[in-house]
């Protein structure tokens, strides 16, 4: 296929004797948004994380561009400079304040003029309403200022892909909404994106393709449609099951 | 009023002695704290070391200092080296060593403790952005953990200048034993001198930790 941003194939992960990932095979083409869903401790963070190389993979091979996401430290700090992460917990660094978050990777990495860094943070906070807390630290914001920080700052490194993990989970639900519309936004921007979730709406607005993890391989694999209205398989029906709710309780009289 | 112990301290260069005295266990506690900092940064990054050798070895220094009252590591730093060795340590020499051995567990145990509170995210997501190791260290860890351990620092320097004064047990003319000297002197003409040497001990010991408290307090309120 044409276009391939990141290749994942024969993807294997254990921790100890428990295989977590049993032979993944996954490509993403460039633009491409896909939703990775599944039951929680089946191995979609360990899955992100093997892509841009957090967790050592066991076997298998993982293609950012090409190029091969091995452990070799110096390679790989070259390579994340491609792939942004987001995370769950709130991981901002408390000692700096909201600009120096955003330009410290940039400028002590990438080498970039902290000037040129600071116009692009400046375009960015404004699109997302947080210009005005660029003083601030992260203990002054809420989660959700955290969360769109966060995801700017992995924004400011120009990356090609953009991994996002359960980047809601932790947050009050009336913050939900503002960052899902951040994401939504770089999605129409054309950024390739692997997104975990659990916001099920979200899941089936954003993404090109769906794909379902259970017991460390991949169960089914397609587009929100077909997966949120005809679920090829029983494990994916049980799942989508958890997220419905039926009115149990009729009218007291 | 007449008799009063006060005007002992303006006798001769009574209060002169007792400030040189003070600056005996003072001038000790500076140069251990200058030594221990630096050797306890060290030590504190290798007791984070994965490695069970290490570890243990660490363990074992760590507890030792920690259960032998500082007075028995003097005792052995200036009698009983001088006997096992032939070593002629000067009561000078054996206190920086203990307490610099003592500085340096005590700062190490800090060091430790700080580096292993960065939570782990905060080392993902440095990395996640592209930095190699050392660069997380200097621009991530190194900043927190200097964070916390500043006023940590500054509260071990102040225990360490109150428990110098031990130093007068193996011999050493400090403050305290000047006050007792001065005040043995003057036991039948002003009755009352203790009163008011131990006083102004005790005030000169306030004047030389309380800053440092207060600074202690001020960088934690600044750097929560
Ligand atoms: N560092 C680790 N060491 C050992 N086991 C781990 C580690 N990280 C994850 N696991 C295990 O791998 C499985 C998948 O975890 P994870 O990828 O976090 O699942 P998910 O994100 O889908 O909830 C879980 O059973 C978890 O206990
Ligand atoms: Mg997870």
């Amino acid at each position: 296929m044409e276009n391939i941003q990141l290749q994942v194939s024969g993807l294997i992960k254990r921790f100890g004797t428990e295989t977590v990932l049993n032979g993944i095979d996954l490509s993403v083409r460039k633009g491409e948004v896909v939703v990775v869903l599944g039951p929680s401790g089946c191995g979609k963070s360990t899955l992100l994380r093997c892509m841009n190389g957090l967790e050592p993979k066991s076997a298998g091979t993982i293609l950012l561009d090409g190029e091969e996401v091995t452990s070799d430290s110096k390679k790989i700090a070259q390579l994340r400079q491609k792939i942004g992460m987001v995370f769950q917990s709130y991981d901002l660094f408390p000692h700096k304040n909201i600009m120096d978050n955003i330009t410290l990777a940039p400028v002590k990495v990438q080498k970039r003029s902290k000037k040129e860094v600071e116009q692009d943070a400046e375009r960015l906070l404004k699109r997302v309403g947080l210009w005005e807390k660029r003083k601030a630290y992260p203990r002054e914001l809420s989660g959700g200022q955290k969360q769109r920080v966060a995801i700017i700052r992995a924004l400011c490194m120009n990356p090609e892909v953009m991994l996002f993990d359960e980047v809601t989970a932790a947050l009050d639900p009336e913050m939900v909404r503002e960052v899902l519309d951040v994401i939504l936004e770089l999605a129409e921007s054309g950024m390739t994106m692997v997104i975990v979730t659990h916001e099920m709406q979200f899941a089936r607005a954003i993404a090109d393709r769906i794909i379902f993890l259970d017991n460390g391989k991949i169960v089914e694999n397609s587009p929100p449609e077909l997966f949120f209205t005809n679920p090829q398989t029983q494990r994916a029906k049980d799942f989508l099951q958890t997220f419905a709710y039926e009115k149990r309780r009729t009218a007291i009289n | 009023m007449q008799d009063s112990g006060i005007s002992v301290l303006f006798m001769g260069s009574n209060f002169l002695r007792l400030l040189e005295g003070l600056w005996v266990t003072l001038r000790i506690s500076l140069i251990a704290v200058i030594l221990s900092i630096p050797l306890g940064i060290l030590f504190g990054m290798f007791m984070t070391l994965k490695n069970p050798i290490s570890k243990a070895v660490s363990r074992v220094y760590l507890e030792f200092i920690r259960i032998m009252p500082q007075l028995v590591l003097l005792f052995i730093a200036y009698f009983g080296v001088t006997r096992a060795f032939g070593w002629n340590l000067s009561a000078d020499a054996s206190a920086i060593i203990v307490f610099v051995l003592w500085g340096t567990a005590e700062m190490g145990d800090l060091v430790r403790g700080a580096l292993i509170s960065i939570p782990k995210h905060q080392y993902d997501s440095a990395s996640a952005l592209g930095m190699t190791k050392i660069q997380t260290f200097i621009y991530v860890v190194v900043p927190q953990t200097m964070r916390r351990l500043i006023p940590l620092t500054i509260n071990l320097t102040t225990r360490m200048i109150k428990t110098t004064s031990l130093v007068v047990l193996i011999g050493m003319t400090e403050v305290l034993k000047v006050g007792k000297q001065i005040i043995d002197a003057n036991r039948f003409e002003y009755p009352t001198a203790a009163l008011w040497i131990y006083g102004v001990i005790f005030l000169l010991y306030f004047l030389a930790c309380w800053p440092i408290s207060i600074l202690a307090k001020k960088l934690e309120k600044r750097w929560r």
